[in-house]
């Protein structure tokens, strides 16, 4: 059985649209990213998922249950980490994380201790108080205290420092070697490449691609920028460099296939500078409408 | 109904209450305090009202009360404590879910494990008994403010609870309109412009109702259905106009639960 099930799920706010034929499955155990630029409909798929939306056509059950009919028993077992924080701005840290953890079944008092020692929480300080960041870790600590079998986080690091984005990391991969199910929403490929088994890929409400994340990357493209003396639109050409283009003695260009060939290359230049980087989201999705 | 969320409304909303209950408190000390020296002069208090244009004195229904008595002169001041409860219970009404969705709490609220129909319970009953809790504050104060200035008048204690109960029956129309509209509209972005104008709408209605000719349009009002001058003068509720009151009360109710449980919750935009 999948965890989350998604079938043709459509929706569309009045006329503006949401997501459109959706589907897509996540398995027990797995970490599935989804990957998309902003209003891509990410948002839209968790929230129908946590039925805080309605869809207009389809269906999605979770744990094989039917979101619009069984919603409080699967959130029951669902965590959430909305992309911009948002709680009642006169509670104090610890009354809010008491608050949340009072709709579940069992005491999460020791959980709530660990996690917030983890991600450094003051918990005596007031929300209104708080930094971004630090509204993002009473998210985190506020999605994980009730030990939920599946976690939603919606462009989680945002807002964390790397060091906390770090931590943050090791917390879901401890949580998904106990078993946990996460599908983590992002616009950025490389956290995604990090974490995730598996991707599904989104844009302007459609999935385009869903694949392992290993041949994704295969298939990637790097982005290259070499700056060197004497540079031509012919230098550096070999099958699997395109969109080559000049600018000041710098050359940009794509580059997909074997990195030790053009890396050969590149050694005979007399090179001031190299970068070779992913590409950005939408450089990749222009090689899927291509 | 899920007991930490009445909890929680109940909290978020008592410094509120505090405000109201001691503000008409304020309010009826004070017309009391007058009393004493309006009834002994009940015979020039009348002849001036008569110099008052008779437009104004309808308004306030202060023609056909005598306020020379405690229940009348009680008819009065529940005229202004059935105003500002209104804008009260309004208030609640209109702010029930649209706060949380505007500060984007609702999020939060409603990934948890509860059913829509158990949140807006949860959350009627926190508003409910926040009302009541300032009508027991008002019961009090109104009971001590005739034992205080009485001057030796008595009056019919079964009248007197007819115009209190009065007050929870027009709360309760309020809030329910108020939170039926607050679902119909696409987003309550202040809540007080729309409470105000809800509430002075509808007093305004029953005060002017002469304005509109035979259109009778003062019986969609809770202050017509509930006019406590009509409560003192026959010792009775207009029973009718009360059911018809409930009957608002009712379908409001039931419109909002079924809005709210459709309801796509609004992300940040």
């Amino acid at each position: 059985m999948s965890i989350i099930e998604v079938n043709n799920l459509t929706k569309f706010y009045g006329k503006s649209r949401g997501i459109v034929d959706v589907s897509f499955k996540e398995e027990e155990g797995e970490i599935f990213g989804f990957i998309g630029p902003n209003g891509a409909g990410k948002s839209t798929t968790i929230r129908l998922l946590l039925s805080l939306i309605h869809p207009t056509s389809g269906s999605a059950r979770v744990f094989g249950k039917d979101v619009t009919t069984h919603g409080p028993e699967i959130r029951r077992d669902i965590g959430y980490l909305p992309s911009e924080i948002f709680y009642y701005e006169g509670m104090k840290v610890i009354d809010l994380l008491k608050y949340s953890a009072s709709f579940y079944n069992h005491d999460c008092t020791q959980r709530i201790k660990e996690l917030s020692e983890v991600m450094e929480l003051e918990m005596n300080r007031r929300i209104s108080d708080l930094s971004y960041g630090n509204k993002k870790k009473v998210g985190i600590v506020q999605g994980l205290l009730h030990s939920p079998k599946l976690l939603f986080l919606d462009e989680p690091t945002a807002g964390l420092d790397p060091l906390m984005q770090r931590k943050f990391f090791d917390l879901i991969r401890t949580e998904n070697a106990r078993g946990v199910t996460v599908f983590f929403s992002s616009h950025i490929l490389g956290e995604v490449q990090r974490l995730c088994t598996r991707v599904g890929i989104i844009r302007e409400g459609k999935i385009v691609e869903i694949s392992d994340i290993r041949s994704l990357q295969k298939n990637n493209y790097k982005k290259v920028i070499v700056t060197a003396d004497k540079l031509s639109l012919a230098t550096l050409k070999m099958p699997g460099v395109t969109n080559t283009q000049l600018e000041n003695g710098t050359l940009h260009f794509f580059f997909k296939g074997d990195i030790n060939s053009l890396l050969k290359k590149i050694t005979d230049l007399k090179v001031t500078d190299v970068t070779i980087e992913e590409p950005t989201l939408e450089e990749i999705f222009m090689h899927y409408y291509e | 109904m899920s007991k930490n969320i009445f909890l929680h409304e109940f909290r978020t909303r008592l410094k509120s209450v505090l405000t109201w209950s001691l503000g008409i408190s304020a309010l009826i000390l004070f017309f009391f305090s007058i009393f004493p020296s309006f009834a002994e002069q009940a015979e020039l208090t009348t002849q001036l009202l008569s110099k008052f244009p008779p437009a104004l004195l309808e308004a306030f229904g202060m023609n056909r009360m005598n306020l020379s008595t405690i229940l009348g002169f009680l008819s009065l001041v529940m005229v202004f404590i059935q105003l500002c409860l209104a804008i009260q219970a309004s208030n609640y009404g209109f702010g029930l879910v649209s706060i949380e969705e505007n500060e984007l709490t609702a999020d939060f609220l409603l990934s948890k494990p509860v059913s829509r129909a158990r949140v807006l319970t949860s959350k009627l009953l926190a508003a409910v008994s926040s009302l009541l809790v300032t009508d027991l504050v008002i019961l009090l104060v109104t009971f001590i403010s005739i034992i205080l200035f009485n001057g030796g008048r008595t009056y019919e204690l079964r009248t007197l609870n007819l115009l209190l109960l009065s007050m929870p029956i027009l709360q309760l129309c309020f809030l329910s309109v108020g939170l039926v509209i607050s679902l119909l509209v696409k987003r309550v972005r202040s809540v007080t412009p729309y409470s105000l104008g809800l509430a002075f709408g509808a007093y305004v209605l029953n005060a002017f109702a002469g304005v509109f000719g035979d259109v009778k349009l003062e019986y969609i009002t809770p202050f017509k259905h509930l006019d406590p001058v009509y409560i003192v003068g026959y010792a009775a509720f207009n029973s009718p106009l009360v059911l018809l009151n409930l009957a608002i009360s009712l379908i409001a109710l039931g419109a909002s639960y079924w809005l709210y449980i459709r309801r796509d919750i609004p992300a940040v935009s």
